[in-house]
């Protein structure tokens, strides 16, 4: 039997929530005042994922970075391999929001888009 | 130059302030911007959880910012960039100036407020030390990691667990920096949960609570920075010092309302909120004059100042073509135990929607209380809560039908009770 600690994210509240787990299989969550404590700490468990956003160079627009996302949540203990592959990234001018940075980055089927409109100089 | 409606601020209130007041009918309006974009602060917190209130959907601050500021080119709102406003006068002519106009002048029939709010300083903090490079306020490093694609500094200590603190540790992190640690003056922070877990947990980034900076080092640049516990009173406790070798502290101390502006004009300021006192239409004490998003009142959410501004809006459309009387009664709505203060301050009940909403904060942590309104002495309603927190705002909805009831009806109280 595993114990695991964490703080759910639902609501100023922030009720302290223990998973029992066996097998990597959620038993039991407490500490949760309400519903959205339960389905926050199984998922977080069993397939935490996260949203990265960063920024990125750009060649020749009017502004020197470009904002983008993840378009869809990745597995969180992606995060640095997502940051790491846009390390050398530079991109051209113009850009506009939804274009897509990296494809299917690091294998997560998800893409890089960017989340700015970037003008030619 | 003549406008019907001048904007200050090209930020998300002034954006939602211009759709809204075009959308009511006014066709002469000028939005004034002294960044070279429209956006405002949306630009640089390039973070997502933006907009689920307003579209149903979580996007980033850019994102955020496009979809209005798309809205005022489709609807051909003008506006000035580079463009710094420099006064506003009682009878509303504003004055600015920019590179290619040189100096102006702008008579308006309405203005609208929305100059959005700055951080307060190390010099509005007193924190002890020298005075070295390396000492910036975290919107600063905001703005100079995702927008000038600069780094800071490389070992970080953040005094402050404001959002944008929050999310900069996060951010710093991601870009190759060690943050050391968050330390937090009060006894809770000042943040949504979601950040603290997201930003500082997913890192393993210690926060301490009940502590405070109490030296910076070094002489060009910062060297290392001492924290300490502080007690009840917030003074510091000799014995629990915390030395870190580090070359940057980001201070997220909290947003301070810009009215520099609004006071030259002789708008009249709330000493809690530092933004102007409002009615129900938020227009100021100057006729013509309105208020909104964080030059107002300092916001969580973004989805409430597009809100806000929109009512902003379409209160100087309603203004601007003549349909309101400054004769009507007014009602004043007070601030009691716990409640810190409210917006608006006063309410027209023979011209105020149908649905009002009114926002404010808590001055401390409650939990298991209720929301009470009372009408003069009457308990009206009374709303229970779990938890709320100064970091949260909160609202109540007054109904234009529940006080035509009272037609004597000289105060209305806000007020937190045991639930």
């Amino acid at each position: 039997m595993e114990t695991k600690h964490l703080t759910c994210i639902g609501c100023p509240m922030g009720c302290q929530l223990t998973v029992k787990m066996k097998n990597k299989e959620v038993i039991e969550v407490t500490g949760n005042t309400c519903k959205k404590g339960d389905i926050y700490a199984r998922k977080e468990v069993t397939n935490p994922t996260r949203i990265v956003t960063t920024s990125v160079p750009v060649n020749g627009g009017d502004l020197p970075m470009v904002s983008c996302k993840t378009k869809e949540d990745i597995p969180k203990d992606k995060i640095y391999d997502v940051i790491k592959s846009l390390e050398n990234v530079c991109i051209d001018a113009p850009v506009s929001i939804g274009d897509i940075i990296i494809s299917n980055v690091c294998d997560t089927g998800v893409d890089i888009v960017a989340t700015k409109n970037v003008c030619v100089k | 130059m003549n406008y019907d409606l001048v904007i200050i601020g090209g930020g998300p209130a002034g954006l939602a302030a211009a759709v809204a007041a075009r959308d009511n009918g006014i066709q002469s309006i000028l939005i004034i911007e002294r960044d070279k974009e429209l956006g405002g602060i949306l630009n640089q917190c390039i973070h997502n959880g933006f907009g689920l209130h307003t579209f149903k959907e979580e996007l980033t601050g850019p994102e955020y910012a496009s979809r209005f500021i798309d809205q005022v080119k489709e609807k051909n709102i003008e506006y000035k960039l580079n463009t710094m406003v420099m006064d506003i006068s009682e009878d509303k002519i504003v004055t600015a100036m920019n590179k290619t106009d040189g100096m102006f002048m702008i008579n308006a029939q309405a203005i609208i407020l929305a100059m959005g709010c700055r951080e307060r300083s190390r010099g509005a903090l007193n924190i002890p030390g020298f005075r070295p490079a390396g000492v910036f306020s975290a919107g600063t490093a905001q703005r100079l990691v995702n927008i000038e694609g600069y780094m800071p500094g490389k070992r970080v200590v953040i005094l402050g667990s404001g959002d944008i603190g929050l999310i900069m540790a996060r951010r710093m992190t991601l870009e190759g920096a060690k943050v050391l640690a968050v330390a937090e003056l009060m006894p809770y922070s000042g943040g949504l949960k979601r950040n603290i877990v997201q930003c500082l947990d997913d890192f393993n980034i210690p926060l301490y609570l009940s502590h405070t900076v109490i030296d910076i080092e070094g002489k060009e640049r910062v060297e290392g920075i001492t924290i300490a516990e502080v007690g009840p009173d917030r003074k510091p406790i000799p014995g629990t010092e915390i030395h870190y070798d580090c070359d940057t502290l980001l201070l997220s101390c909290g947003l301070l309302p810009e009215n520099e502006l609004s006071k030259a004009a002789g708008v009249a300021i709330n000493p809690i909120t530092s933004g102007p006192i409002v009615n129900d239409g938020l227009e100021t004490n100057i006729d013509g004059i309105f208020a909104c998003g964080n030059v107002l009142h300092v916001h969580d959410l973004v989805d409430f100042v597009s809100q806000e501004a929109a009512n902003a809006g379409k209160n100087a459309a309603r203004y601007i073509q003549g349909q309101t009387s400054n004769e009507t009664k007014e009602i004043q709505v007070k601030a009691e135990d716990g409640v810190r203060y409210t917006v608006p301050c006063t309410i027209r009940p023979e011209v105020m929607d149908d649905n009002l909403c009114v926002r404010f904060r808590v001055g401390q942590v409650f939990k298991n209380s209720a929301i009470a309104v009372y009408f003069d002495n009457e308990l009206i309603s009374k709303r229970s809560k779990q938890v709320m927190a100064p970091g949260e705002m909160e609202q109540v909805i007054l109904l234009k039908k529940k006080i035509e009831e009272y037609p004597n009806l000289s105060e209305i109280t806000i007020k937190i009770e045991e639930a």
